[in-house]
């Protein structure tokens, strides 16, 4: 039988296959169900066994986005009939609307922290990498392991003091605590893949720069900086997802005007029963941002996680 | 273009001393080749010059302005790059055109002027297209487009025919001075091939540990080199040096090795003690009467000539004969030297003594 290096058997090719569609499989099936879910009436979200064929209900999305008290006859016969799509959907299930809900601040709050503290982490992080990448930097070493060494205990640990130090700073439950926060928490991370990646362009690029007549900075922003998009995008990415998926500091530190998403979601539950549909149109929507910006930057994460192993 | 001066330049690097106290002129219009080992300090010499590294201490004056402490930027010089740092994020035109937008040269201008480079690296056809898939050869001139674009004062080059198949470097080399002839432009040139300084250079530096070691034109320093170092560091195969203890006097012009006495140049500068006679292998001469003797110990065939190594008293030694003169491996030969052309050297720090005909070379090195 001939036999290649390079070029795996058939067998192989097989079981890499199923191994690769079962994996996908599993990691794809939670968000099927969360997203049929959001779908889902409410009888049907907790059926047993559960319905894998059900009647789609927008039932979820519109508790979701409004608050509704139970309807008396009274009220009924007042409000007459239903003006809209989404309050004939209210009246079905007995309740009438009585404003829309908090879901879409939280959200916009969640855009705000998670971007810009994304922005912000980008922003220092490749100042920072870029310095410990070229400059001759006292102590470099030290405090490349200090930065490294704040990522080594769990954020739950340093919760209380930082819950103290923002409620005397009057950062608590604010946009800017929450964006200082997650940045701080990144640019560990941040500093530590960008300076990888610049790492890997080669010096002499900035020189050729300096010697065509561009300053310092000029041959940074000019020559580094596309260079390093690859990283700048990868390392983006996965800023954003601690960000944006951060629970127990926005739990702990914001309740009201900066409460983010993630520990808004859960409180749906408690209005008017439990309302699966709600939560999981809630979680549903709460994909959609950061799926969209990892998809846009695929390419590049895909390059930059594989980035620095293989020499082009 | 401009005239470039050295004084007394040093750089430290911690605790290293990459370069000593060195100091040279390069004239202008100069091929001038910076030759030396690796680690000798001719390329941290060529980014001094260029303001890539500051000298802990010295002067550079170019065009007669004193630069030492100037950033790059403000030089008015190209370097080209051994890895060319071709800017991959632009295409071939993009990359040409550089130096001249960072100066705010008009569009059309900037348009004319990379053509007319184009026009004359014969690269005019490859200007849109990325810089990721050229040919090293290609990448070597886009590289020298961007170094004559502007017009510079001076160009300085750092290995840069190092990234290219012996085959093309050929070419390229014959290219470069051409290029260089026709601007007449000062070049700098770095590199660690001997051969490629003296076929190219108007002038060579040779550099060792920091030091520069000799200064002039490729013919006097192959002839008349002015350490041991050079002698052996130039030419191929090398100087051939003979070890003896013995005493040369001011105006003698005989040395004795193993009781033999050969004539040498007249001496100016007399020595003794351990001392080291210096000839090129094709001034070595298989004369069977020669009183001096060695025994042949191998031949290496190069084509018009060969290369016979021989075993003398005073060492092993290479001489470059004919090809087809007869030598039979294992037999015993007597020697002439051609003795215009010895060097004698003492031994402690491997120094050329003076002669008649190594004078005028030594003292203006």
């Amino acid at each position: 039988m001939s036999f290649s290096v390079t070029e795996p058997s058939k067998r192989t090719k097989w079981l890499a296959g199923i191994l690769v569609v079962g994996y996908a499989l599993i990691t794809i099936s939670p968000l099927i169900w969360i997203i049929a879910t959001g779908f889902k009436s409410g009888p049907d979200s907790i059926a047993y066994p559960p319905k894998m064929i059900f009647e789609p209900s927008l039932e979820g999305y519109v508790n979701l986005f409004t608050e509704r008290t139970r309807a008396t006859q009274d009220m009924l016969e007042t409000a007459g009939p239903p003006k809209t799509w989404y309050d004939q959907i209210a009246r079905d299930q007995g309740t009438v609307i009585t404003g829309p809900s908090r879901y879409g601040a939280r959200f916009l709050n969640s855009i705000i922290i998670g971007f810009g503290s994304t922005a912000l982490c980008m922003l220092l992080g490749t100042a920072a990498a870029y310095a410990f990448s070229r400059f001759r930097v006292p102590l470099k070493d030290d405090l490349l392991f200090f930065i490294l060494s704040t990522r080594m205990m769990p954020p739950i640990a340093v919760a209380i003091p930082i819950f103290l130090m923002f409620r005397n700073l009057g950062l608590n439950d604010t946009h800017l605590g929450m964006i200082l926060l997650y940045t701080a928490v990144n640019l560990s991370l941040s500093v530590w893949l960008l300076k990888g990646f610049i790492d890997e362009i080669p010096i002499e690029y900035e020189e050729a720069a300096l010697i065509d007549g561009y300053t310092r900075f000029q041959a940074f922003y000019k020559v580094v900086l596309p260079q390093a998009a690859t990283g700048i995008a990868s390392t983006a990415i996965f800023c954003l997802i601690f960000a944006w998926n951060e629970y127990a500091f926005a739990v702990l530190l914001t309740s009201g005007t900066a409460q983010t998403a993630p520990p808004f979601i859960p409180t749906i539950i408690g209005v008017g029963g439990k309302d699966w549909p709600a939560v999981a149109a809630g979680a549903s929507i709460f994909l959609v941002p950061v799926m969209v910006f990892t998809i846009l930057l695929r390419k590049h994460l895909l390059r930059g996680i594989t980035f620095g192993a293989v020499r082009k | 273009m401009a005239q470039i001066r050295i004084e007394n330049v040093r750089k430290d690097f911690g605790d290293f001393t990459a370069v000593q106290s060195s100091s040279f002129t390069i004239e202008d219009g100069e091929f001038f080749m910076l030759l030396g080992p690796s680690g000798c300090g001719k390329t941290t010499t060529l980014r001094m010059m260029a303001g890539l590294e500051l000298p802990t201490s010295g002067k550079i004056y170019i065009d007669g302005e004193e630069v030492g402490q100037k950033p790059a930027s403000q030089r008015d010089i190209a370097f080209v790059f051994q890895m060319f740092a071709l800017y991959p994020h632009m295409n071939v035109r993009g990359n040409i055109s550089y130096p001249l937008k960072s100066q705010g040269m008009p569009r059309s201008k900037i348009k004319a002027k990379v053509g007319e480079v184009a026009e004359i690296l014969g690269i005019s056809d490859i200007l849109d297209r990325p810089v990721g898939g050229l040919s090293g050869g290609d990448r070597q001139r886009v590289a020298l487009g961007r170094a004559i674009v502007r017009d510079p004062k001076a160009f300085f080059m750092d290995e840069p025919l190092g990234a290219l198949d012996a085959e093309f470097r050929e070419h390229m080399a014959e290219e470069l001075r051409a290029l260089h002839d026709r601007m007449a432009a000062t070049t700098v040139y770095v590199t660690h091939d001997q051969l490629e300084a003296m076929q190219m250079g108007d002038k060579i530096v040779v550099m060792n540990h920091g030091v520069v070691e000799q200064f002039g034109i490729p013919q006097e320093i192959y002839d008349w080199p002015a350490t041991k170092f050079v002698a052996q560091f130039i030419g191929s195969p090398p100087m051939n040096f003979l070890d003896f203890n013995g005493t040369i006097g001011a105006g003698q012009a005989t040395v004795h090795l193993n009781d033999v006495s050969i004539e040498v140049p007249e001496s100016i500068e007399g020595g003794n003690g351990r001392l080291t006679l210096g000839i090129r292998p094709e001034h070595v001469l298989l004369d069977d009467a020669a009183p001096y003797r060695g025994r042949i110990v191998a031949t290496e065939y190069l084509g018009t000539t060969q290369i016979v190594t021989l075993d003398t008293p005073n060492g092993l030694l290479k001489a470059r004969v004919p090809s087809n003169k007869k030598i039979a491996v294992g037999e015993s030969t007597g020697l002439n030297f051609d003795s215009r052309t010895i060097t004698l050297f003492e031994n402690d720090h491997g120094h050329a003594l003076r002669s008649r005909a190594n004078e005028g070379v030594l003292t203006h090195g």
